[in-house]
């Protein structure tokens, strides 16, 4: 019996990023962009997503959803009223989406017939982090009702995210929501983010978020 | 405690990689952790005697390296070490830097295996 020292070099979750690199690159092929939305439980994620998919419908894309939750298929029924293609992945129980559901769920879709892919995440904003799904951006998403400190209690999420979207814009006033140091600390953990604010219910900051992910669509197409 | 997940995760990358070895069993694992990876050391511990039963790692040490976050500051044009996670400032000159250098890693550096002699002569 010999003992030896054998190296690795490898993340922890290597089965996970490997099943990440293989969407990415499926995603890359058919040429479509692919947004990762996390965020804590009512933060707003289903509300937003039913936004964006009729604008961008609206506006002639080709877009779909794969919604996580823990039980219940509600939000993909919710999504689906915007007329695209929408499935519900149930992890019954698992705190997060894992590339491997993905794939599973994607198994049979023709991803050249899509312009964006949505994958809403479990509401959760711990166990997402390290899960890569192959997104081509990460979007975090949290509401006023949240206090200003959450990207501070949360640094890890929010410095894993490419967009920081701030919801329930509306209701700001009431929950005297300060929104400089809300940006402030998303900034001071994740100096790089894009941030939008955003009412699903007034369509405030819509146009602006629409806009950014039609720019990053099409900077994909171009190679960047 | 997501850490239990992480380290069947981390049970399961090394049990294959030990078995590509020929290793009757692990000894130790070596980890880097990171201060932004979000992975409690104390939890991971915890739950990777627990994750190892029953498997080739069963009985193994866990080693960490804990790895402190340190940015590149552009404007002092410096790495530094920060000494918390909420914020990615430069605490020479304060200004923030998008440039983390470390401090993320959840990572498997290697491990110590026991290879059978004639195994290891057929290796």
């Amino acid at each position: 019996m010999t003992t030896r020292y054998l190296e690795i070099r490898q993340g922890v979750l290597s089965k996970n990023d490997r099943l990440a690199a293989e969407l990415r690159e499926r995603f890359a092929r058919a040429g479509l962009l692919v947004a990762n939305l996390v965020s804590s439980p009512g933060a707003g994620k289903t509300a937003l997503l039913e936004r964006l998919l009729a604008e961008l419908r609206a506006a002639g894309w080709r877009v779909a959803a794969l919604v996580g939750d823990l039980q219940t298929d509600n939000d993909a029924r919710r999504l689906a009223r915007s007329g695209a293609p929408v499935r519900q992945i149930t992890t019954d129980g698992m705190c997060h989406l894992e590339a491997d559901l993905v794939t599973d769920k994607l198994a049979d879709w023709d991803l050249g017939a899509l312009d964006f892919l949505f994958i809403e995440n479990v509401g959760n904003l711990v166990c997402p982090t390290w899960y890569d799904l192959g997104e081509d951006i990460r979007v975090v998403l949290l509401s006023v009702t949240e206090g200003e400190d959450k990207p501070l209690k949360y640094p890890v999420m929010f410095n894993s995210s490419d967009v920081a979207v701030i919801t329930k814009l509306d209701l700001a006033a009431a929950c005297e929501c300060d929104l400089a140091m809300l940006r402030e600390n998303i900034r001071s953990v994740q100096p790089g983010a894009r941030i939008f604010e955003t009412s699903a219910r007034t369509g405030a900051g819509l146009a602006e978020l629409t806009a950014f992910l039609v720019q990053q669509r099409l900077a994909k197409q171009n190679g960047r | 405690m997501h850490e239990l997940a992480i380290a069947s995760s981390l049970v399961e990358s090394v049990q294959s990689a030990a078995r590509q070895a020929g290793a009757g069993r692990v000894t130790q694992v070596f980890l880097r952790l990171g201060a932004l990876s979000g992975v409690s050391k104390e939890a991971l511990l915890f739950s990777y005697d627990v994750a190892t039963h029953g498997t080739l790692l069963e009985g193994s040490r866990l080693i960490i390296e804990d790895v402190p976050l340190a940015i590149y500051c552009e404007s002092c044009r410096v790495e530094v070490r920060l000494p918390g996670i909420q914020s990615l400032r430069c605490p020479r000159c304060g200004q923030l830097s998008p440039h983390i250098r470390q401090g993320k890693e959840l990572e498997i550096v290697g491990i110590e295996i026991e290879v059978e002699d004639a195994m290891k002569e057929a290796i």
